[in-house]
């Protein structure tokens, strides 16, 4: 099975509708929302709960106040500023470190495993599929990644590839979702910022050595910058897949819980059942080298 | 007076909001707190004077010192150390900084040093600063809050944040006076714009909600705002030539005088709603 990530830097360039035509498109296979902070993909994919868990990802800091003399110790070593004047932990800040357990003279301070989101598996219409949601403000996003990547394996039977649908950024909720991928597509979109962003997650698939490509959305809206992405592609020998138009159908669709593939005369669903095309051909070639080892290799 | 500009959603306009403001402002600081792609300068073009690099203690093995006990990978709550055969290998990318080894080591064999995780780049007169995560780096924390240790204390300040709901997020937003809350009439826009809310709500932040990308009706949003007693605030609606303008980077109030004037408008909305907040809250 090859996993495959959806990714693209900047935030709203296309990443979920682009997820969910694939959903749609491709055959034997299981789809992943690693967007655990904010997912989406749920929106648009119907199916039977197969399991719903809690994860308990982090730890934070709990102090006795019957055990506690306020002696200050534990506010001195904090370096998360966590403890409040009260002796009070203090949950957004507490990074679970446990330092203020090594250093409590009174044996106040312990620390204890907290839940940070829920994860669920689906069967789909589409395939297999599972997604989290974060607690609010909780930490160890990119390891509720990790799980949501993790729980789907025991489901998995025929399938010939699993996508991941991302996060923007290039943070670690982005990194747990890229390591170990056969390949990444990068979603983009043709503005400065899109550009900027694209360049900074393409770095950082060739610092990880996963081979990239780009799919350009939206790519009419500006015609001289999506020709200043290819021509950096062109050189950077990352393959362009994609060039989606500007189409209204798609929010149209999108309002109405639909792909664009579901949307009559939609022309951006004619360019994504092309890019898919193109994409099933490039997964048929032998592993690309990416350029990170080509430049070891000069 | 400090003003976060988040959303949740990616890609809703936080950007475009933010810098918009900056430049009808006048005197005001923008600050892009979306260390991991930062995009503000692109519209602000500013004159940068100074780029800082911005450092995370980790620990470093002094081996003479070390006995082999395995104390420090014992008390290291995230793994990134590993004592094996009376070696210690150290994972500086898993460190959290917490310093738990180096106080845990009963030969004092492990020193703090400075490994560098980004830089911050700052404008003339301090009214543009921005930080930038080195790619591979995982998180985005220490460049948020030199960031915010940085900021000039009078006048207003714009806070550009990052997408999502999480550490990053929670340490953008944090102490600030008023939050913005960036989204678009897209089932989407909504279900993110709900997880922005509750963070909101459990930070116990002043917010108010713009509507971008919006078609008149944005339904969705607006049934939403209604039962949570939200405000919304201002509505810029769906326009290609607003999205070629932005594709650009150019300002929307450096084109239009009817852009320059809602934006200082929406200033002062958001002045009011700060007022009234001081006036419910006034321990705040």
């Amino acid at each position: 099975m090859k996993t495959i990530a959806i990714l693209s830097g900047k935030g709203g360039t296309g990443k979920t509708t682009l997820a969910a035509s694939l959903a749609r498109l491709a055959g034997e296979k299981a789809l992943a929302d690693c967007d655990v902070e904010a997912p989406n993909l749920h929106i648009l994919l119907q199916g039977k709960l197969l399991e719903k868990k809690e994860y308990r990802g982090a730890q934070t800091a709990l102090i006795d106040e019957d055990l506690c003399r306020q002696c200050g110790l534990c506010r001195e070593a904090c370096r998360f500023q966590a403890i409040s004047a009260g002796y009070q932990v203090i949950p957004f800040r507490c990074e679970g470190c446990g330092v203020c357990s090594l250093v409590c003279p009174h044996g106040a301070a312990h620390l204890e495993t907290v839940k940070t989101g829920d994860t669920y598996v689906h069967e789909t219409g589409e395939g297999l599929f599972s997604h989290a949601l974060l607690d609010i403000g909780a930490e160890g996003s990119g390891k509720l990644v990790t799980e949501v990547r993790r729980i789907i394996q025991p489901y998995i039977q025929t399938e010939k590839l699993f996508f991941i649908d991302g996060s923007p950024g290039i943070g670690c909720v982005v990194i747990a979702s890229l390591t170990g991928c056969d390949a990444a597509i990068l979603v983009t979109e043709p503005t400065l910022s899109g550009k900027s962003d694209l360049l900074r997650v393409l770095d950082l698939a060739g610092h990880f050595s996963i081979p990239a490509v780009v799919c350009i959305n939206r790519f009419d809206v500006n015609l001289k910058i999506t020709e200043e992405i290819e021509a950096y592609c062109w050189q950077a020998r990352v393959p362009v897949l994609g060039k989606i138009p500007f189409d209204s159908r798609v929010v149209e669709g999108l309002r109405n819980y639909k792909t664009p593939l579901e949307m009559e005369g939609s022309t951006a669903a004619a360019a994504i059942r092309g890019f898919w095309e193109n994409m099933q051909k490039y997964l048929q070639k032998p592993p690309p080298v990416s350029l990170a080892f080509q430049l070891e290799n000069v | 007076m400090k003003i976060s500009v988040l959303s949740g959603k990616g890609g809703t306009g936080k950007t475009l909001v933010a810098t918009n403001l900056a430049a009808a402002v006048r005197p005001s600081q923008y600050v892009d707190l979306d260390v991991e792609e930062p995009n503000g300068y692109h519209f602000l073009k500013p004159r940068l004077r100074e780029t800082v690099s911005v450092g995370v203690p980790v620990p470093r093995l002094e081996e003479g010192k070390c006995t082999g006990c395995g104390l420090c990978a014992q008390v290291c709550q995230f793994n990134a150390l590993a004592a094996i055969k009376n070696k210690v290998l150290i994972f500086p990318e898993l460190c959290h900084h917490c310093g738990a080894c180096s106080l845990a080591c009963p030969e004092k064999a492990l020193q703090e040093v400075q490994r560098e995780v980004g830089t911050i780049s700052i404008g003339e007169e301090r009214d543009f600063m921005q930080g930038e995560l080195q790619v591979g780096e995982p998180v985005a924390v220490p460049l948020i809050n030199e960031l915010k240790r940085r900021v000039k204390e009078n006048g207003p300040v714009f806070f550009d944040c990052p997408p999502g709901a999480a550490c990053a997020v929670v340490h953008a937003v944090e102490d600030t006076d008023y939050c913005l809350l960036v989204t678009e009439p897209t089932p989407f826009g909504r279900h993110d714009l709900a997880i922005a809310v509750r963070l909101m709500e459990k930070l116990g932040l002043p917010f108010g909600v713009l509507i971008n990308k919006g078609d008149g009706k944005n339904g969705d949003v607006h049934q939403f705002c209604r039962e949570k007693g939200s405000k919304i605030l201002a509505e810029i609606p769906f326009s290609l030539e607003i999205a070629e303008t932005y594709s650009r980077g150019e300002l929307l109030v450096q084109r239009e005088k009817d852009w320059l004037h809602f934006f200082q408008n929406l200033f002062g909305k958001i002045k009011e709603e700060v007022g009234h907040e001081n006036h419910r809250h006034p321990q705040r």
